[in-house]
């Protein structure tokens, strides 16, 4: 049998208020080395409460959180992990340099300043100051200053945001090469076709509490409906009427089916119109599987 | 389990990590010249029109020498009021303070940082104050009071900065600005630092040693001998106090987030 790699960080019946309101309702949570946990969920969900707890920003009203066996508050831990956080702050006055030379010094084996620019693709930008980056720049600066430390533990809430394409892509093949050297990263994302591009593993929380948790297949699988599309002379009034099919809406010249047996629709869609074209079925993504937990879960 | 908790090799340098933490906020202040202008500039400026070009010395008042004490502590009062203050503020309200709290920094840093910042900014006010005295002023000290002057100046950065980091803990960064100059300018003037209370209403007098920026002011005065006979141990335990009672109320604060 396999032995399952070590945790770094977890979080066991961790609540938290903020006054009167539950932000995390008893979760737990293990991340384990070397595997990329998204975390998601509707604004509010407790995502960032929950990073917070395992970084030690704040302390659980109940339950526990552990950073490396170790409670999050102790230097020794924290020196394993690298933060990029939504909201940054940087001093506009700090360059780029000096902003990598002080937050490498709090780390006992850092990465080279020159890694650092060259990982978050910043080269030629070491002496500008931070304020007079531009949007998409200042989050890379934050990267950087994240995996400076040469972490095995990384947080990153919401780190593409307001990146171009191509930046975001750049970005998501040095978190692959970081998870495939041993680095574990719990990431946060708005953008669920990130969370399906790199995750090995999504929790999705609602209202503080965790409504689903598995692979993005055993995610995805937990939705069954299917999206047919085609071109075809039927009314959609009529295939709407059908007791499988869940709703149709028209999208140009095409209709756009969602059933939870997708066999029997198309059967009955050939049978009805022998000149329909361009069938095609999908099952749904991570982006529909979510709306429906989240759903379920309100 | 063993390797996984294991510390990893290599070591911190905490003198390297704070030194550079140091100047980073030293850097950051400098290169902010809605604070770096008025703080470096003002003091040499009032004491080049005050005390060398419109000066006049009367009995046992020498304008070079007390302004030169008085200048000094009004210059020391800005890197704790505003340095400190609007920084926190700021930090507090974007999101640095809490990413500096995720970073595996030494506790005490980030505020230790502040303060060397506050103390570098003294010295430079200090030094500057002190070429113009030496030369156009033409003022002359024995070496132990141009040092006690200038200890004086340093550590007198102290009552200030947990004044600012108080203001920055409880207000936004606008509103520590506007406090921090309520109670910058008309703090110096009731403490007699641009003008002896001696020549001012004598009520001011009385009210004067509610203000630490007086006791301060007391220390330097007594540091180059302008203060004679005067005990400088009460304005000691004052500064303490203000900066024990200060820190406590600013912990009370950022401990509640």
């Amino acid at each position: 049998m396999p032995v399952s790699p070590p945790i770094v960080a977890a979080l066991s019946g961790a609540s938290r208020r903020y006054g009167p309101s539950i932000a995390l309702d008893g979760v737990d949570l293990a991340v384990r080395r070397g595997e990329l946990l998204a975390l998601l969920g509707p604004n509010g969900a407790g995502k960032s409460t929950a990073i917070a707890l395992c970084l030690g920003l704040l302390a659980p009203d109940a339950g526990e959180a552990r950073l490396f066996g170790q409670p999050p508050r102790e230097l020794a831990p924290r020196r394993r992990v690298g933060v990029m956080l939504q909201q940054a702050g940087i001093p506009d006055a700090l360059q780029v340099r000096e902003l990598l030379a002080q937050t490498r010094a709090c780390y006992p084996a850092p990465r080279s300043a020159e890694e650092c620019v060259r990982l978050a693709g910043l080269e030629g930008l070491e002496k500008r100051r931070y304020g007079r980056l531009s949007g998409g720049q200042q989050r890379r600066v934050q990267f950087a200053l994240a995996i400076c430390g040469n972490p095995e533990l990384l947080f990153l809430d919401e780190p593409t945001t307001g990146l171009d394409v191509g930046a975001r892509e750049s970005l998501w093949l040095t978190i692959r090469a970081m998870v495939a050297g041993g680095c574990a990263v719990v990431l946060t994302t708005h953008y669920l076709e990130e969370a399906e591009a790199l995750a090995d593993r999504v929790v999705v929380l609602a209202r503080g509490r965790i409504v689903a948790s598995g692979s993005v297949a055993q995610i995805r699988s937990r939705v069954v409906q299917r999206r047919i599309r085609c071109i075809t002379a039927l009314d959609p009034a009529c295939i709407g009427a059908w007791p499988e099919v869940r709703s149709v809406c028209r999208d140009g010249e095409r209709l756009d089916i969602v059933t939870d047996e997708a066999e029997a629709v198309v059967r009955q869609l050939l049978f009805e119109d022998a000149a329909l074209t361009e069938l095609e079925v999908r099952r749904a993504g991570l982006a529909e599987a979510f709306a429906e937990i989240t759903r379920e879960a309100a | 389990m063993d390797a996984l908790l294991a510390v990893p090799a290599g070591r911190v340098s905490r003198v390297r990590c704070q030194a550079l933490e140091a100047r980073s906020e030293f850097l950051r202040l400098l290169r902010a010249p809605s604070f770096a202008v008025p703080t470096l500039l003002f003091p040499p400026m009032f004491y080049l029109l005050f005390a060398i070009v419109l000066s006049h010395g009367h009995g046992g008042f020498q304008p070079g020498v007390y302004l030169l004490a008085t200048y000094g502590v009004f210059g020391v009062m800005s890197p704790g009021l505003f340095g400190f203050g609007i920084t926190v503020a700021t930090d507090r309200e974007n999101g640095w303070l809490t990413f500096k709290r995720a970073l595996p920094m030494p506790p005490g840093a980030y505020l230790a940082s502040k303060l060397m910042m506050a103390m570098l900014f003294a010295t430079l006010i200090f030094t500057l104050l002190a070429v113009l005295a030496t030369t156009l002023g033409g003022v002359r000290l024995p070496a132990r009071a141009w040092l006690l002057l200038l200890a004086t100046d340093i550590a007198g950065v102290l009552p200030f900065c947990a004044i600012g980091l108080f203001i920055g803990s409880a207000l936004r960064a606008q509103s520590a600005m506007a406090v921090g100059n309520l109670i910058y300018l008309p703090m110096s003037f009731l403490s007699g630092l641009w003008i002896p209370l001696e020549g001012l209403p004598p009520v001011l007098r009385t009210i004067a040693p509610v203000w630490p920026a007086w006791h301060l002011g007391r220390i330097a005065l007594a540091d180059v001998g302008q203060a004679p006979g005067e005990a400088v141990w009460p304005h000691v335990a004052a500064l303490l106090a203000v900066t024990l009672l200060f820190l406590a109320l600013a912990r009370r604060r950022l401990v509640r987030g």
